[in-house]
C-alpha cells in the first residue's frame, strides 16, 4: 500500500507539471473515481489493440504474395461457426466487465448523498462569464470560485447547482471533476471535494458563442480558516468614500449591468463588482486584474476579448480614469 | 449487338461540349449520377479541407491572432456541416449509386428520375449552405456564415443569439439535402429489393449490396428526425414557436435528442458503406472468399439496429439520471460486439490468402488498423464517467476524425483506386497512388494521433485560441504540421486520377481478376450496363466462370 502510494504521488506531480488541467492528476473524489476507472478502461483497450494489431500485422506480412508465387488461388475458406462464436462471446464478456465497472462509478458519483456539512454554490453561466452565488452565505461573486478544502476524514464537499442565463455552457475543471453542462431551463448539479489547496483551472466546455474560448474557470481551494476569512470579507460592504468615479459609474449605463452592494448600482446582466479588487483576473480570466488592463477593459473590451457582451462606454479620458480609480477601491 | 455498343458509347464524344454538359445535367443514368455525387463531394472535400487548414493555422500556437473568433467559429461550423452533409454523405451515395445496380446485375436504379431529383436536392443544399457567406447577414450586412457549430445546440440558434439569416441558410441547407438523402435511400432500398438479376437471392448478393441496404434503412429512419427538427427550428425562428426556446418554457435538451437520434445512426450511415468497400476489396486482394458471409450480414444488421439506441451517449454531460446514463453505456458498448466481429472476419479473410498490396489493399489495411483504434477510443468514450472528462474535448475530436478520416475516408480512397479502372477504362498510376498513401498516412497520424493528447490535458473543442502554460502548445503545433501532409495527399490523389483519366493505360474489363458482376461488363460500362441480363448461382459469379471445376455454389 505504501509502495503503491509512493509510486503514484511523484507521478501525479509530473502529471500536474505536464498540464494544470491534466485529467490524470485528480485532486477530488469525482475526478479520482473517473481516474481509477479510466486506467482500467485504457489498459483493457490497449490489451485488445495489441492483440488484434499483432494478428493483423502477422497476417499482412505472412500472407503477402511472394515473387515466386505459382499464381494459383489459395484454398477458399468460407467461414467457421466455432471461430465466429469465439469472437462474439469473448468481446461480449469484456463489454460486460467494462459496463459493470462504469455503472459502479456512475452511481458513486451521481447518486452520492449530500452531507449536512456541504457548501452550496449556485453557478450561473452567462455569455461569456461565470456567476457564483452562495445562497446560505449571502455572497455573489464572479469568475473566481472559492471553496474550502475537504479533509477525507471530515468531508466538506461543495455542491454546485448549475444554471444558465442564456445559452448552453459546461463547467469543467479537469482535476476536480468531470464536466456537467449548464442548460437554460434545465437545472443540473455536481459536486467536488478537493483534497488539496491551491488554484485549479478549467474552462467552459460547451460552445456558447463568440468568446467561448475565453470563458475560463478558476477555482481557489482554501484552508478552512482562509475560506472563512474570504467569506467574512465578501460579506462586508466596501467602505470607500464617495468619489468622482462613483458618480460617473452610477450616472452612466454601467449600472444597467453591474451591481455594487450598498449603492444604487443593481444591474444583473454583468458580474457583481462589489469586491472586484479581491479577484486576480478580469474578463472571466482573460486578463490579469491590473490597473492598465482594467482601464483598457472599460475603454475597449474588444481589445481584450473581441465579441464580449460588454460594450465600449465611450468615456472621456478623465471619466475613464475616475471610474477605474473608483473600481480599484472596491476591495 | 457489338456495333450497337460502339454506337452508344461513341455518340457523346462526337457532340459539342455544351450538349455533353447538358447530357450530364439532365442525366437519369445511375452511373453518371453516381459520378456527379462523387465529383460534388470531392469539390466540397477540398473546400472543407481549406476550412480545416485555416483552423489549424490559427491553433498552431497559443493566443494566435490569424483569424477573429467570429471567423474561427464560422470555420468549424462550415467544416463540420460540409464534411458530413456535402462530402461524406454524397460520397457514399455516389458509390452506392454507381455500384449497386452493376453489382446486382440491374440496368439502372429502381427510380431513375427520383435519383436525379435527389442528387440535385443535395446540390441545392450545398449551394444554400455556401450562399450564407454572401447572404447570411441579409441585404444590409457584409456577409456571414453560420457560427452555431455543426450540431447547432439550442438556444444558440434562437433569433436572440443568432441574428441575420446565416442560421436559416444552415437550416434550409440541411432540410433540402435531407429530402435528397431520403429519396436516394428509398431508391437504394427499392433497387436492391426489386431489381436483382435472376438467381441473385438476398443471400447471394455481394456484401456491398447488403451493407448499402442497411445504410438505406438507417438513412430513412435517422434523417427524418433531423428534417423534423429543422422544421421546428424554422417555426421557432419565424412563426413564434417555442420548441427549443428555453426562456419561453421550451427545451434545449429536446434539440439535443432530435439531433443525436439523427447524429449517431449517421455515423453508421457513413461507416457501413465504408465497410462495404472494404468487404469487396479485401477478399479480391487476399484472393479468398469473404470469411463468414452470413455473420457479416447479421453483424451489419445488428449494428444498424443497435445504432438507433445509443444516441444519448453524446449527452452524458447534460444531466441525465444515473439510470439513463447506465443504459446508454450498455447499449453503446454492445455495438462493439458486432463491430469486432467484422474486424475479425476481415482479418480471417486475409488469413491464409495471397495478399497483393496494390493501392486499394494498402488503404484497406490502414483502414483496418485505424478503425480498430477508432473503435477502442469509442469504447473509452462509452464509459460515461470517462466521458465526463473526455466529452467535448480534443480527445473526442481526435476520436471521430479517426472514424471519419482514418476509417471512412481511407476506405473511400481505396474505393477510388479500386473502381477507377472500371469507371474510366483507364489504369491509375500505381507509384503516385502509393506515394499518396504514405503522405496521407503520415499526415493522418501526425494530426489525429497527437490530437488525443491535448484532450486528455483538458483542452476543450471549438476554442479559437488557448492560454499558454496549459501544456497544449507542442501538441497543437504537431497537429497542424500533419495537415500539410494530408492536403498534399489529397491533391496528389486528384492529380493522379485526373492525369490517368487522359493518359492512363487501358485497364480492360477486369484488371483485378475480381469476382463480382461489375467486372463482367466493359470498362467503362455501357449506358445499359449489361448487354444480356446476367444469371448468377453464387455470391461470386465470376469465380464460378473462372473456376468451373470448383464453383462457389457447391459450398453456399
Amino acid at each position: 500500500m505504501c509502495l503503491l502510494f509512493s509510486a503514484i504521488v511523484p507521478r501525479k506531480v509530473e502529471a500536474v507539471s505536464m498540464s494544470p488541467t491534466n485529467i490524470f492528476a485528480p485532486a477530488s473524489t469525482p475526478a479520482d473515481s473517473v481516474f481509477g476507472l479510466s486506467i482500467f478502461v485504457i489498459l483493457t483497450c490497449a490489451a485488445i489493440f495489441v492483440a488484434v494489431s499483432v494478428l493483423l500485422t502477422y497476417a499482412a506480412v505472412k500472407f503477402r504474395v511472394r515473387r515466386s508465387d505459382d499464381r494459383a488461388e489459395p484454398a477458399q475458406i468460407y467461414g467457421s461457426n466455432q471461430v465466429e462464436l469465439a469472437w462474439t462471446v469473448i468481446p461480449a464478456l469484456i463489454v460486460v466487465a467494462l459496463f459493470l465497472a462504469s455503472a459502479r462509478v456512475i452511481a458513486s458519483v451521481q447518486d452520492a448523498p449530500r452531507p449536512a456539512t456541504a457548501l452550496e454554490v449556485v453557478v450561473i453561466g452567462h455569455q461569456y462569464w461565470w456567476e457564483y452565488r452562495y445562497p446560505k452565505l449571502d455572497i455573489v461573486t464572479a469568475n473566481e470560485l472559492h471553496v474550502p478544502v475537504s479533509d477525507p476524514a471530515h468531508p466538506t464537499p461543495t455542491f454546485l447547482t448549475l444554471l444558465s442565463a442564456d445559452t448552453d455552457h459546461s463547467f469543467w475543471v479537469p482535476r476536480l471533476a468531470g464536466k456537467t453542462d449548464l442548460i437554460p431551463n434545465h437545472p443540473n448539479s455536481m459536486w467536488i471535494d478537493p483534497h488539496e489547496t491551491g488554484l485549479f483551472l478549467g474552462q467552459c466546455a460547451q460552445y456558447c458563442g463568440t468568446q467561448h474560448a475565453k470563458m475560463l474557470l478558476r477555482v481557489y481551494v482554501q484552508t478552512r480558516e482562509e475560506f472563512e476569512r474570504w467569506v467574512r470579507k465578501q460579506q462586508q460592504l466596501p467602505t470607500a468614500a464617495v468619489s468622482a468615479g462613483q458618480h460617473v459609474f452610477e450616472s452612466t449605463a454601467c449600472v444597467n449591468c453591474h451591481a455594487v452592494s450598498g449603492t444604487p448600482a443593481k444591474g444583473v446582466f454583468g458580474p457583481d463588482l462589489t469586491h472586484l479588487m479581491s479577484r486576480d483576473t478580469i474578463a472571466s480570466g482573460a486578463a490579469p486584474n491590473t490597473h492598465e488592463k482594467l482601464r483598457l477593459w472599460i475603454q475597449n473590451p474588444d481589445a481584450l476579448k473581441p465579441g464580449s457582451k460588454m460594450p465600449a462606454m465611450g468615456l472621456s479620458d478623465r471619466d475613464l480614469d475616475a471610474v477605474t480609480a473608483y473600481l480599484e477601491t472596491l476591495r | 449487338m457489338s456495333t450497337n455498343i460502339v454506337e452508344l458509347t461513341e455518340l457523346p464524344a462526337s457532340r459539342p461540349l455544351t450538349l455533353r454538359l447538358h447530357d450530364w445535367v439532365t442525366t437519369v443514368d445511375h452511373k453518371r449520377l453516381g459520378l456527379l455525387y462523387i465529383l460534388f463531394a470531392t469539390v466540397f472535400l477540398i473546400v472543407g479541407g481549406v476550412e480545416a487548414t485555416i483552423m489549424r493555422l490559427q491553433l498552431i500556437r497559443p493566443l494566435n491572432t490569424l483569424v477573429s473568433p467570429q471567423t474561427f467559429n464560422r470555420m468549424f461550423t462550415m467544416h463540420g456541416t460540409t464534411m458530413i452533409f456535402f462530402v461524406a454523405m454524397p460520397m457514399v451515395f455516389g458509390f452506392a449509386n454507381y455500384l449497386v445496380p452493376l453489382m446486382i446485375g440491374a440496368r439502372d436504379m429502381a427510380f431513375p428520375r427520383l435519383n436525379a431529383f435527389s442528387f440535385w436536392m443535395t446540390a441545392l443544399g450545398g449551394m444554400f449552405l455556401y450562399f450564407s457567406f454572401l447572404g447570411g447577414d441579409g441585404l444590409y450586412g457584409a456577409g456571414s456564415a453560420p457560427d452555431v457549430g455543426w450540431f447547432a445546440y439550442a438556444p444558440l440558434t434562437a433569433k436572440t443569439f443568432s441574428v441575420g439569416h446565416s442560421t436559416d441558410f444552415w437550416t434550409l441547407s440541411l432540410l433540402v439535402s435531407g429530402i435528397g438523402s431520403v429519396g436516394t435511400a428509398i431508391n437504394i432500398i427499392a433497387t436492391i429489393l426489386c431489381m436483382r438479376c435472376p438467381g441473385m437471392t438476398l443471400g447471394k448478393m455481394p456484401l456491398l449490396a447488403w451493407l448499402n441496404l442497411t445504410m438505406g434503412g438507417l438513412v430513412v429512419l435517422a434523417v427524418s428526425p433531423l428534417t423534423a427538427a429543422q422544421l421546428m427550428l424554422l417555426v421557432d425562428r419565424y412563426l413564434g414557436g417555442h420548441f427549443f426556446d428555453a426562456q419561453a418554457g421550451g427545451s434545449a435538451v429536446i434539440w439535443m435528442h432530435f439531433f443525436w437520434v439523427f447524429g449517431h445512426p449517421e455515423v453508421y450511415v457513413l461507416a457501413i458503406p465504408a465497410f462495404a468497400i472494404a468487404s469487396e476489396i479485401i477478399p479480391v486482394f487476399s484472393r479468398k472468399a469473404i470469411f463468414g458471409y452470413p455473420v457479416m450480414v447479421l453483424a451489419t444488421i445488428a449494428i444498424g439496429f443497435i445504432s438507433m439506441s445509443v444516441w444519448a451517449h453524446h449527452m452524458f454531460t447534460v444531466g441525465m439520471t444515473s439510470g439513463a446514463n447506465t443504459f446508454f453505456v450498455l447499449s453503446t458498448m454492445a455495438i462493439a460486439v458486432p463491430t469486432g466481429i467484422k474486424i475479425f472476419n476481415w482479418l480471417a479473410t486475409m488469413w491464409g490468402g495471397k495478399i497483393r498490396f496494390a493501392a486499394p489493399m494498402m488503404f484497406c489495411v490502414a483502414f483496418l488498423f485505424q478503425f480498430l483504434v477508432a473503435g477502442l477510443t469509442g469504447v473509452t468514450l462509452a464509459v460515461a464517467p470517462f466521458d465526463w472528462q473526455l466529452g467535448n474535448s480534443y480527445y473526442v475530436v481526435a476520436h471521430f476524425h479517426y472514424v471519419i478520416v482514418g476509417a471512412i475516408l481511407f476506405a473511400i480512397f481505396a474505393g477510388f483506386y479500386y473502381w477507377f479502372p472500371k469507371v474510366t477504362g483507364k489504369m491509375y498510376n500505381e507509384a503516385l497512388a502509393k506515394l499518396q498513401f504514405w503522405l496521407f498516412l503520415i499526415g493522418f497520424h501526425l494530426t489525429f494521433d497527437f490530437m488525443h493528447i491535448p484532450g486528455l490535458l483538458g483542452m476543450p473543442r471549438r476554442i479559437y485560441t488557448y492560454e499558454p502554460g496549459r501544456g497544449w502548445d507542442l501538441w497543437n503545433a504537431i497537429i497542424t504540421i500533419g495537415v500539410f501532409f494530408q492536403a498534399s495527399g489529397v491533391l496528389l490523389l486528384v492529380a493522379n486520377l485526373a492525369i490517368s483519366y487522359f493518359r492512363g493505360k487501358a485497364a480492360g474489363s477486369d484488371p483485378w481478376d475480381a469476382w463480382t458482376l461489375e467486372w463482367s461488363t466493359s470498362s467503362p460500362p455501357p449506358a445499359y450496363n449489361f448487354a444480356v441480363t446476367p444469371v448468377v448461382r453464387s455470391r461470386r459469379p465470376l469465380w464460378d466462370i473462372k473456376h468451373p471445376e470448383d464453383p462457389d455454389w457447391r459450398y453456399e
